[in-house]
């Protein structure tokens, strides 16, 4: 166990020196967080019962930002740290390879809680929307479960990355256009209803709506079991596919 | 009879139909530098990849440290060493927090500070390793296979790619091994190096050892035929002789009594290269020009 916490303070050190990590995973979120409740300010969405856009876009942005530090951030880094030969190196060592991946995982879990810390305090302060204290509980389950299963899903996603050039463009073709078609850049009532019948098969549309549903203060928010079962399952296949193709050794050479 | 540190009886991978090791047999000592010298594409990495327990073997016998590296545990990672054929290290770190990051993976490694100094980057310790050249990388990666305190190291062609400066200082890294009673075992392609480092060298053309022995015993120098080369009335000479005394001692006189000069004399002893690229099917045509240059 010591050894995990030994691997995690490397694994942040290297991550908060990296600009591109940063860039991506910390300021990315919040740069769109702006632009989105800045343009649309003083708007009302039409899902339960009328929300205010900018209570829409702050749970919005905290489901990107945690799928950015799990899924996002571990098949980059752990696509470029194989192909570097590193992740084979550190084989060659008395170091469990479970520890490795716990060191990996943690780190990508601090970063999504610091991020659910950033964006709910800047939507407290900039727009107003109320951090729903009463129900952090049910906040901090929804963020673990989905934290842990696009985690993953983004180790099982490695194996489908051949090369460090080819990581960019796979994890984004895949992330981007279902950030846009589960409602987490457009809102919900201004998709058709096929889009979000077609997002309903893939695991951000439940994992925001069970984060949604958690971070909306009063009525019946809190636990939604229902979407958090379907993103639990979906991690429960990456986490068996990650066994299985997981590979340490780089594709090239 | 101490036990070998490595013993390889039989040895044999295949990849598919291609057979990249064909019956390797070879023993190695504590405390010697070994050095497996061979072409690009001799299974040498093969080799060295089945001893640190990276591949499995088709056939044959091996024991690393006593262990079948197939069947090696933790304990026995704590006693090797490794340094792949190409790494890059995690840039964002420093020389420092590299070795901090690999001494807490062992249960007794060898106090950083003083690695530090083993490899020669004591200078260098708080610049991020993406700052270092390729010489001072490749250091830090023996280092980072020192840190665990081993008593075997693998060096995976430590040096190629570099340029002489950076070449001769991973040689003193590698030398300063013996001196701390490591055994060494590196594969090469470079003649110079395995003679300059090895105690013992095997030469390995595909997928064979086709000669072993320390670098001047090599392929029987010894006894081989000394040439003599130069330039006479009759034009460009070549003399192969095993009485070279002899056989010079008639030539100048013969060039006195005619009066004519030797010019461009030279007398030369096979070098290892010679042998080199005699015994690994080079040494005709262009494929030597492109082995020596290489």
């Amino acid at each position: 166990m010591s050894m995990v916490l030994h691997q995690f303070r490397y694994d942040q050190k290297a991550f908060w020196r990296n600009p591109a990590s940063v860039f991506f995973t910390v300021a990315f979120p919040v740069v769109l967080l702006l632009i989105f409740a800045t343009v649309f300010n003083g708007q009302t969405i039409e899902v339960d019962g009328g929300v205010e856009i900018t209570a829409y876009y702050v749970p919005a942005i905290i489901t990107l930002a945690v799928i950015s530090a799990t899924m996002q951030s571990l098949a980059m880094s752990l696509v470029i740290a194989r192909e570097d030969g590193r992740l084979k190196r550190g084989r060659g060592t008395p170091m469990p390879a479970w520890v490795f991946i716990a060191g990996r995982v943690g780190n990508s879990i601090v970063v999504a809680l610091l991020m659910l810390a950033v964006i709910s305090l800047l939507g407290r302060v900039l727009y107003d929307v109320p951090i729903p204290w009463a129900e952090l509980p049910a906040i901090l389950v929804t963020l673990a479960i989905g934290a842990a299963a696009f985690s993953c899903l983004g180790i099982a996603l490695t194996a489908a990355i051949p090369s460090q050039d080819a990581a960019a463009p796979i994890v984004n073709a895949l992330l981007l256009p279902l950030y846009f078609l589960s409602g987490v850049f457009i809102p919900d009532d201004e998709l058709p209803s096929g889009v979000i019948e077609f997002a309903n098969h893939f695991p951000i549309r439940d994992f925001f709506q069970a984060f949604f549903t958690a971070y909306l203060p009063g009525g019946d928010s809190g636990l939604d079991w229902g979407n958090l079962a379907v993103v639990a399952i979906w991690g429960i296949a990456g986490l068996l596919l990650a066994i299985r193709f997981f590979r340490w050794t780089p594709r090239s050479g | 009879m101490p036990e070998p540190v490595i013993s390889i009886k039989g040895l044999r991978k295949s990849y598919g139909d291609t057979e990249a090791v064909r019956g390797i047999d070879l023993e190695v000592d504590r405390g010697e530098i070994f050095a497996c010298l061979g072409p690009n594409g001799a299974g040498k990495t093969t080799t060295v990849e089945i001893l640190e327990g990276y591949r499995k073997r088709s056939g044959g016998e091996v024991a690393v440290l006593g262990v079948d590296p197939e069947r090696a545990k933790r304990e026995w990672r704590q006693r090797i060493g490794i340094v792949l054929q190409s790494c890059r290290l995690d840039p964002y770190l420093t020389v420092r927090e590299s070795l901090d990051l690999y001494a807490g993976y062992y249960s007794h490694p060898r106090p950083v500070a003083e690695v530090l100094e083993l490899v020669g980057l004591g200078g260098k310790a708080d610049e991020r390793t993406g700052k270092l050249s390729g010489g001072q990388q490749r250091r830090l990666d023996v280092g980072m296979a020192l840190v665990g305190d081993p008593e075997l190291l693998f060096l995976d062609e430590p040096t190629t790619g570099f340029d002489p400066g950076a070449r001769r200082q991973a040689w003193e890294a590698i030398a300063g091994l013996r001196e701390l009673g490591k055994t060494v075992f590196l594969t090469t392609h470079y003649m110079d190096e395995a003679q300059h480092l090895a105690d013992r060298v095997a030469i390995i053309a595909d997928g064979e050892v086709v000669a072993r022995g320390a670098p001047e015993e090599l392929g029987d120098r010894d006894s081989q035929p000394t040439v003599i080369t130069y330039r006479g009335p009759e034009g460009e000479v070549s003399l192969s002789t095993t009485t070279p005394v002899e056989t010079l001692n008639e030539l100048t006189g013969r060039a006195l009594a005619e009066g004519f000069e030797l010019e461009g004399l030279e007398v030369k002893r096979p070098s290892l290269e010679d042998v080199y690229l005699q015994l690994t099917d080079r040494g005709n045509g262009k494929v030597e020009e492109g082995a020596r240059q290489a």
